[in-house]
């Protein structure tokens, strides 16, 4: 098996315009499973841990080496919170930003927050840098627009973040549960809320409709809070699994729509 | 071939493709403490201190540690003389069948030498990756906790 172990994100580059094909490896937390269930055999890897830009946190740009410990103690509540639901302490000192973007799964517990905020996904190869919007780079369950030879550099945020913010998950029990439905809403003070589930779809879902119907409403009454959780139930389009039932996750959806709101608006 | 330190030890090793480091730690260096139940990372019976960070051994592949510091389990009493989380642990009665006890023994061992006074809740926050199915989670925290910040 080839080994590349750069240090610098040049290195990187260079290893994987040398091998596109290679295997990139970064906390292993999803990757060393594959292996070790002899799912895997990769021929050759880059294992992209030390890369000193990748673990960039500057602003609104979060590099794709940031481990999930460094988001749960990170100045953005709702990806603390959504960081603070992943596995356990082993884990997400080991997992990553940019291997939750580059596994993409639909359970991703970071995604539904880089949705919400409408995040751009920052791809480099040698020579070449793109930018993808967080709904580009996720193209489908487990599936990613990353390109041979290209790295996952990080996400870019918004300038501004809306300071009322919540995440919420469930699953069977507090740690180590991969999320049955997971949600993560963002308000500004004026209304304007935008608001990301996860586990519920393909990709996560925005629920577009909920989003314009709660904006306008600048003091929601119970009704409109019912009426949030209904389109946004309605929105979601979940499946049953080993996990879950379809049916039970669109009522999770409404639910915690609706208590993630009433959460920010009594804060 | 790779070179590592581990418990204060230099090493080297030959891991086969992209064996994890569970595997190598067992199979080549011998040392069997670290446990291997799930290898998916659920469990953390392979919990092992990799450049200061605890992680879990069966997720963490080989190759990737070459110049890295490893403790494992093997590592944390200095020579004859136990670690005060295994003094509390054997004196608490805190191990029944003892599969997962290295890997508890690794987290707490961590979580209290990084100068941590942990609340019972604390505890298990930190133990919630470590999986005890005697299941003798109770007995585990009261031992603990004679560690802890909530202690006399």
């Amino acid at each position: 098996m080839e080994t590349a172990r750069p240090t610098h994100l040049d290195g990187a580059l260079d290893a994987l315009d040398a091998d596109p094909d290679a295997t990139i490896l970064a906390g292993g937390t999803d990757l060393m499973v594959s292996v070790n269930y002899h799912a895997l055999r990769p021929a050759s890897v880059v294992g992209i841990r030390r890369v000193v830009e990748l673990q960039e946190w500057e602003g609104r740009f979060i590099g794709a080496g940031v481990t999930y410990t460094r988001m749960e103690r990170g100045p953005i509540p709702a990806l603390a919170q959504a960081a603070r639901t992943v596995g356990s302490p082993q884990i997400r000192n080991a997992g990553t930003l940019g291997g939750n973007l580059g596994t993409a799964s639909p359970a991703g517990d970071a995604l539904p927050v880089l949705a919400a905020l409408d995040a751009e996904i920052v791809l480099r190869s040698k020579g070449s840098e793109r930018t993808l919007r967080w709904d580009e780079f996720i193209t489908g369950p487990k599936r990613n627009a990353l390109q041979p030879g290209e790295l996952i550099l990080g996400a870019r945020l918004p300038e501004s973040i809306p300071p009322l913010q919540a995440f919420a998950k469930i699953g069977i029990r507090n740690a180590m549960v991969i999320a049955i439905t997971s949600c993560c809403l963002f308000r500004e003070e004026d209304g304007t809320t935008t608001i990301a589930l996860g586990s519920v779809g393909p990709i996560p879902i925005r629920a577009r409709r909920a989003e314009e119907m709660i904006s306008a409403e600048a003091n929601p009454s119970s009704a409109a809070l019912n009426e949030f959780a209904r389109l946004v139930a309605d929105e979601v389009s979940p499946i049953d699994d080993h996990r879950s039932t379809a049916a039970y996750r669109r009522h999770a959806s409404g639910v915690l729509a609706r208590r993630l709101l009433e959460r920010v608006l009594t804060r | 071939m790779i070179w590592f330190v581990v418990n204060g030890a230099e090493r080297t090793a030959d891991p086969v493709g992209p064996e994890s480091l569970l595997t190598t730690l067992r199979d080549r260096l011998g040392l069997y403490g670290s446990k291997n139940a799930c290898e998916q990372g659920e469990c953390g019976s392979c919990s092992v201190i990799l450049d200061g960070e605890l992680v879990c051994s069966c997720l963490v592949m080989t190759v990737d540690t070459d110049g890295s510091d490893v403790v494992t389990v093997e590592g944390i009493a200095d020579g004859d003389t136990l670690h005060r989380v295994q003094q509390a642990m054997a004196q608490g009665g805190a191990v029944q069948c003892g599969f997962c006890t290295p890997g508890i023994v690794v987290a707490a061992s961590h979580l209290l030498d990084g100068g941590a006074v942990p609340t019972e809740e604390d505890l298990r926050e930190a133990l919630a990756g470590n999986i005890c199915r005697c299941t003798g989670y109770g007995a585990i925290v009261r031992a603990l906790g004679t560690l802890s910040g909530e202690a006399e």
